[in-house]
């Protein structure tokens, strides 16, 4: 293990870095005065209502929507202005897969991973092919997969280079129940690899059994945080409510 | 260097990546060539002209048809990275964003090239005239360098709207009249044997034109997909 490896485990430092963070489309504003800290190896889970700002801010931390005003760190680097280095340590996984239907499955992880200059490629692609239990179907079109299939392919795309960091923005959105806890199964191996995750959800009870802490956001602002600690899982839904009361 | 290098991977990435998706769908590639063939069988009915007259309305027909069915080509081209998020897929990519717009626009380029390349036997034929002349292909590349600059970016920015379909087609056309106006000129010209002299000057503006806008779109792109 290195030394600054060992540094981190001693002193855990933030990934990610939120400070007054403002986000206005036009004359509304969606994101007002937001703070927001994780520490590596965190798995953060955002709830909120919808409309509630959770999907801008993804789109913030990861360098797609520029912020009004505010400080935003990622992996130690600023954004917007150091947004490549953040791009190379972050790994987003959204309701939509951002695949090519007309590319096979290994087609599009090569894409990727030209894109990322992954190195090793083809062990590379084999392993998280093997991962999101998709090699079988590595040479289909991904236009034949189904929602479930697309979403752990989608996973795949994320995690092919490695990130230190993943932003999950309901990634349960549209799957059946099946697909749902094959899903959470590759969330948790993702998680489980170390990595700093933020997840958006509007499903609690799946939400409970997979992160380490709850924050609420509520018109633009987180409004109550809470660990695992602090709210066990069958609580969650009354902490969810309490906070948005407040 | 090394920088040099990512930004021709990342280039060549998109590019075979588009060239690999329509070699499978032949979506925009049909969608294109039927449109110009349309065009061209439409305008053949719809004037019935001597052969004297033939040479002169030729240039003018062909930049229409490359016109409208390259625009037609830029819409779904853009439409199929946005309608599954594939554009922020891009856009997240740790590569300057430039390479995907160099990537995507040379897509586009080769998507027409392979239109004009089906379309001018079929025109030659069809109205007894022969288009494979060096100066006028030359003409054709150039035209086709500066429309397809111009509609990646615009074609970029119009993706972003809900009324993607006729927004392109709004901005496009205003910008590329001296790109149009220029290859209609030149093409008559030479179809028509003037001395090249006479349409040099044409030439010298479809030129300048395609620097400038690849210019504008290599420094702007970033701004133009930026939230």
């Amino acid at each position: 293990m290195k030394f600054s490896q060992l540094l981190t485990l001693r002193f855990p430092q933030n990934m990610i870095t939120v400070k007054k963070l403002i986000k206005r489309f036009g004359p509304k504003t969606v994101l007002r005065g937001l703070d927001f800290e994780v520490a590596a190896g965190e798995f953060v889970a955002l709830l909120g209502p919808n409309g509630a700002g959770k999907t801008t801010f993804l789109r913030i931390l990861s360098s797609l929507s520029r912020p009004a005003m505010g400080e935003v760190r990622v992996a130690g680097y600023q954004l917007p202005n150091q947004a490549a280095a953040v791009r190379r340590r972050l790994g987003v996984v959204s309701h939509q897969p951002l695949l090519y239907g007309d590319l096979t499955a290994e087609e599009n992880l090569r894409f990727y991973g030209r894109m990322y200059a992954v190195a090793h490629m083809d062990e590379r692609i084999s392993e998280v092919l093997e991962m999101v239990g998709l090699y079988p179907r590595r040479s289909d079109l991904v236009r034949t997969f189904s929602r479930g299939m697309q979403q752990r392919l989608a996973i795949g795309r994320a995690v092919l280079h490695d990130p230190e960091v993943m932003l999950f923005d309901e990634p349960h959105t549209g799957l059946d129940q099946d697909a749902c806890i094959m899903l959470d199964g590759v969330l948790r191996e993702v998680a489980a690899k170390g990595r700093t995750v933020v997840m958006t959800s509007h499903d609690l009870a799946r939400t409970a059994d997979l992160a380490s802490r709850f924050d609420v956001l509520s018109k633009g602002k987180i409004v109550d945080s809470a660990g695992r600690d602090r709210v066990a899982p069958n609580d969650l839904l009354a902490f969810y409510r309490g906070a948005l009361k407040n | 260097m090394n920088n040099f290098r990512n930004f021709l991977r990342a280039l060549t990435a998109v590019v075979r990546k588009d060239l690999t998706a329509e070699w499978r769908s032949r979506e925009l590639f049909t969608a294109m060539l039927v449109f110009a063939l349309l065009v061209i069988l439409i305008f053949n009915f719809a004037l019935e002209l001597d052969a004297r007259a033939r040479t002169s309305v030729t240039s003018g027909v062909l930049w229409v048809t490359f016109a409208f069915a390259g625009t037609l080509g830029l819409n779904r081209s853009m439409a199929t990275e946005k309608d599954r998020g594939c554009l922020d897929g891009l856009l997240l990519a740790p590569v300057d964003r430039s390479a995907i717009y160099f990537g995507k626009a040379i897509g586009n380029l080769v998507f027409m090239f392979v239109v004009e390349l089906v379309v001018l036997p079929v025109y030659s034929v069809l109205y007894n005239i022969n288009l494979f002349r060096p100066e006028l292909l030359l003409i054709i590349l150039l035209g086709s360098i500066g429309y397809v600059a111009v509609g990646t970016l615009l074609s970029t920015m119009a993706v972003q709207a809900r009324t993607r379909d006729i927004l392109l087609p709004i901005l496009l056309f205003p910008l590329v009249v001296p790109v149009l106006i220029a290859a209609v000129r030149a093409s008559g010209g030479i179809l028509q044997d003037f001395a090249w002299e006479e349409i040099q000057a044409w030439v010298n503006l479809l030129v300048v034109y395609d620097v400038i806008f690849i210019a504008i779109a290599f420094m702007f792109f970033d701004y133009v997909v930026e939230e």
